[in-house]
C-alpha cells in the first residue's frame, strides 16, 4: 500500500500501521533538537493541495516536509485559477507537471484524493476528503495512544460526538479496529451512522454506558452550524448529555486519556478545564502530527508508480 | 557500514532469499572484550582530556560496544564518558532512489557535543559512508571539538577519505562478503559470511537501485555500503584495505 500513497486507513494492513508509527516515535526525537532538520528529503517538493481551509493540518504538512528538507508548495484554491472553472483534475495534473515527489490533498468531496491519485505519478497523500478518511489524524492518535499507554490492542476506546459525518471518526474506527482495540461510538442517535456496527464498533446513546470502563476518550468537533438544524439537538442539549467533563469522566477508567482532533469548541464538546489539563493531550496530539507527517513523507516521497 | 544496513546484516542469517554462504568466525566473545579493553586503552593514551569523551553508537551494532566502551574506560581511567545512541538513516545518501524506505533506529543524545570529543563507535567500518552520515548527524548536536572513530572490524573498499582511529581487527574481505556482528550484548560474535564460490546471487529486495547487475563481483549484495553502486564499475575481487 505504501507505494501508492497514502488514501485511507481502510486499506491498511497492521504491518504498514505498525511502521508508521514506529517511524513516527523516531522521527519525534528529530523536533526535540535544537536543530529540528535533517537533510532526508533535500531537491524533494511537496505540494500542498487543499481545496478545503485547513490552516492546522496544512501547518503541519508543512512543518513536517520543512523539517526534513523537502520544499513545500502551498496551493490553495483562493489563489489559484479554480475559479477560472478549470476542473480539479486538470489542476492536479497541472501541478503534477511540475513534478512533485508527493502531493497531499484536502477536498470536502469524499474521493477526490483517490480520483486524483489515479492520474498522477506522485505519490498522494489524503488530508481529509468529505466524511470519507482523514488517515494522518487517525494515525497521530494512535501514535499518541501507543505513547500514553504503551500498547493499542486490548484498549477500549470511545469515540462521542457526529460520528456519520466525521472523516476522523471513520479513519479512527478502522485503525484501532486493525490494531486490536475495542471501539465504541457515541452520540445522539441522529449522529449515528445506520449500519455503524458494520465497521464492528458498539453504538450507544448513553454516554456513561459508552465510557464504562474505556482507556481512552476521543471528543470529535461539533458542527455548530449542524447543531442548527432540525434534527440535531441545540447546543446546550448535547453539551449537557455528551459534552465531556470531569464528572462524566468518572465513567471511564482512572487512568483515561481524554483526546480531541481540535479546534476544541470549549464547553460544547470538552469542558474548558478539561481541554486545557491531564488527562487531555490534546497537545501531544498536536506535536505528535508533525513526527507523524514527517514519518509519512519520509516513507513515501519521491516513490513512484511503477513504469506501466 | 551504514549504508548497507546493520539490521540485516545482523540479522542475515534470517533472510531467506540468501544462498547458504560459507560462515566463517572473526571474533568470539572473549576477543571482542579484549579488543574493546584494547582501544580502551588507546583512547586513554591518545586523549588528555578524558572528561570531555562522549561516546556515541551506532545502531545497532555500535550501541553495545559504545556502552562496554564505557564500561571499560570507567575501569581503567574512572571517567564516566558520556554515552549516546545516533542514528544516521536520515543522513544516508543513498535515498533518493525510489525504494522502500529503510527503517529508522534510535536516536538518544543525552547532551550537546559543543566541547566534547566523540568518538564514533560502530561495528564494521567499510566504504566510509556510514561515518559521513554520522559526522552530518554529529553537528546538528553542536560543534564538538573532534570526532574521532573507534570500529570493531575493518574490512577496507573505503570510497571516503575517512580514517578509523581504533580498530578491533583488520579483516580482508571481498566486496560480496557481508561481515555481521549477532548475538545477545554478553555473548556477541563476529561472523564473515562469503557467498560459494562462482554462486550467482539475485540483488537482495532491498537494493537501492542501480545494483541489478549480473556480475559476480558483488553488485547487488548489500555487504558493504555502496556496493551495488560501485559494483558495476569494480570487477576486482581484490579485498581492499586489507593490507594494515
Amino acid at each position: 500500500m505504501m507505494g501508492r500513497g497514502l488514501l485511507g486507513i481502510e486499506e491498511l494492513s497492521r504491518d504498514d500501521i505498525e511502521l508508521v508509527l514506529d517511524t513516527a516515535l523516531k522521527m519525534k526525537e528529530v523536533g526535540e533538537r535544537d536543530v529540528k532538520k535533517v537533510p532526508t528529503l533535500r531537491g524533494r517538493t511537496i505540494i500542498n493541495l487543499f481545496f478545503e481551509p485547513s490552516t492546522r493540518t496544512r501547518t503541519s504538512f508543512e512543518i513536517a516536509g520543512k523539517r526534513l528538507s523537502a520544499d513545500v508548495v502551498n496551493f490553495s484554491p483562493s489563489s489559484s485559477s479554480l475559479t477560472k472553472s478549470e476542473s480539479i483534475l486538470d489542476t492536479a495534473k497541472t501541478l503534477d507537471a511540475m513534478d512533485p515527489d508527493a502531493v497531499v490533498i484536502r477536498h470536502k468531496v469524499a474521493g477526490v484524493p483517490k480520483r486524483i491519485a489515479d492520474e498522477l505519478d506522485a505519490p498522494v497523500i489524503n488530508a481529509g476528503d468529505g466524511a470519507h478518511e482523514h488517515p494522518t489524524q487517525a494515525l497521530l492518535d494512535m501514535m499518541t495512544v501507543l505513547e500514553e499507554k504503551g500498547r493499542l490492542d486490548g484498549l477500549t476506546v470511545t469515540i462521542i460526538g457526529d460520528i456519520a459525518h466525521s472523516r476522523v471518526a471513520r479513519s479512527n474506527i478502522y485503525g484501532f479496529r486493525k490494531m486490536g482495540a475495542e471501539v465504541r461510538v457515541a452520540g445522539p442517535p441522529t449522529m449515528l451512522p445506520q449500519q455503524v456496527e458494520s465497521l464492528g464498533v458498539k453504538a450507544f446513546t448513553s454516554l456513561r454506558e459508552a465510557l464504562d470502563g474505556a482507556d481512552v476518550v476521543m471528543a470529535l468537533r461539533i458542527q455548530t452550524e449542524r447543531l442548527a438544524g432540525a434534527a440535531f439537538p441545540t447546543i446546550r442539549e448535547y453539551s449537557s448529555t455528551f459534552g465531556l467533563d470531569r464528572q462524566k469522566l468518572r465513567f471511564a477508567k482512572d487512568d483515561a486519556i481524554v483526546m480531541h482532533p481540535g479546534p476544541v469548541n470549549r464547553g460544547v464538546e470538552l469542558s474548558h478545564d478539561l481541554a486545557d489539563r491531564r488527562p487531555s493531550v490534546i497537545l501531544d496530539q498536536v506535536r505528535n502530527g508533525v513526527a507523524l507527517r514527517m514519518a509519512v513523507l519520509y516513507l513515501l516521497a519521491g516513490r513512484r508508480k511503477p513504469a506501466a | 557500514m551504514a549504508n548497507d544496513d546493520a539490521s540485516s546484516l545482523r540479522h542475515a542469517r534470517a533472510n531467506p532469499n540468501a544462498a547458504a554462504p560459507s560462515e566463517s568466525l572473526l571474533l568470539d566473545d572473549a576477543a571482542i572484550r579484549r579488543a574493546l579493553m584494547r582501544i580502551a586503552h588507546e583512547i586513554v593514551e591518545k586523549n588528555d582530556d578524558l572528561a570531555r569523551l562522549y561516546l556515541v553508537g551506532i545502531p545497532n551494532g555500535g550501541v553495545p560496544l559504545a556502552k562496554q566502551l564505557g564500561a571499560n574506560l570507567r575501569e581503567i581511567a574512572s571517567v564516566d564518558a558520556l554515552i549516546g545512541v545516533l542514528d544516521t538513516t536520515l543522513y544516508r545518501d543513498d535515498l533518493v532512489s525510489s525504494g522502500a524506505r529503510p527503517r529508522l533506529r534510535r536516536t538518544e543524545m543525552p547532551s550537546s557535543v559543543d566541547e566534547r570529543v566523540v568518538i564514533l563507535v560502530d561495528d564494521v567500518a567499510s566504504t566510509g559512508r556510514t561515518i559521513r552520515a554520522a559526522m552530518d548527524a554529529l553537528m546538528d548536536f553542536g560543534r564538538p571539538r573532534g570526532v574521532q572513530v573507534a570500529a570493531l572490524v575493518d574490512r577496507g573498499h573505503r570510497e571516503l577519505p575517512i580514517k578509523i582511529d581504533y580498530v578491533g581487527k583488520n579483516v580482508p574481505t571481498q566486496r560480496g562478503d557481508r561481515v555481521a556482528m549477532r548475538g545477545p550484548d554478553d555473548a556477541l560474535e563476529v561472523v564473515l559470511l562469503r557467498r560459494a564460490e562462482g554462486k550467482l546471487e539475485p540483488p537482495s529486495g532491498r537494493s537501492l537501485g542501480g545494483g541489478r547487475s549480473s556480475k559476480p563481483s558483488g553488485a547487488g549484495e548489500a555487504g558493504s555500503d555502496g556496493a551495488q553502486r560501485a559494483a558495476g564499475e569494480r570487477s576486482s575481487e581484490e579485498p581492499e584495505g586489507a593490507a594494515q
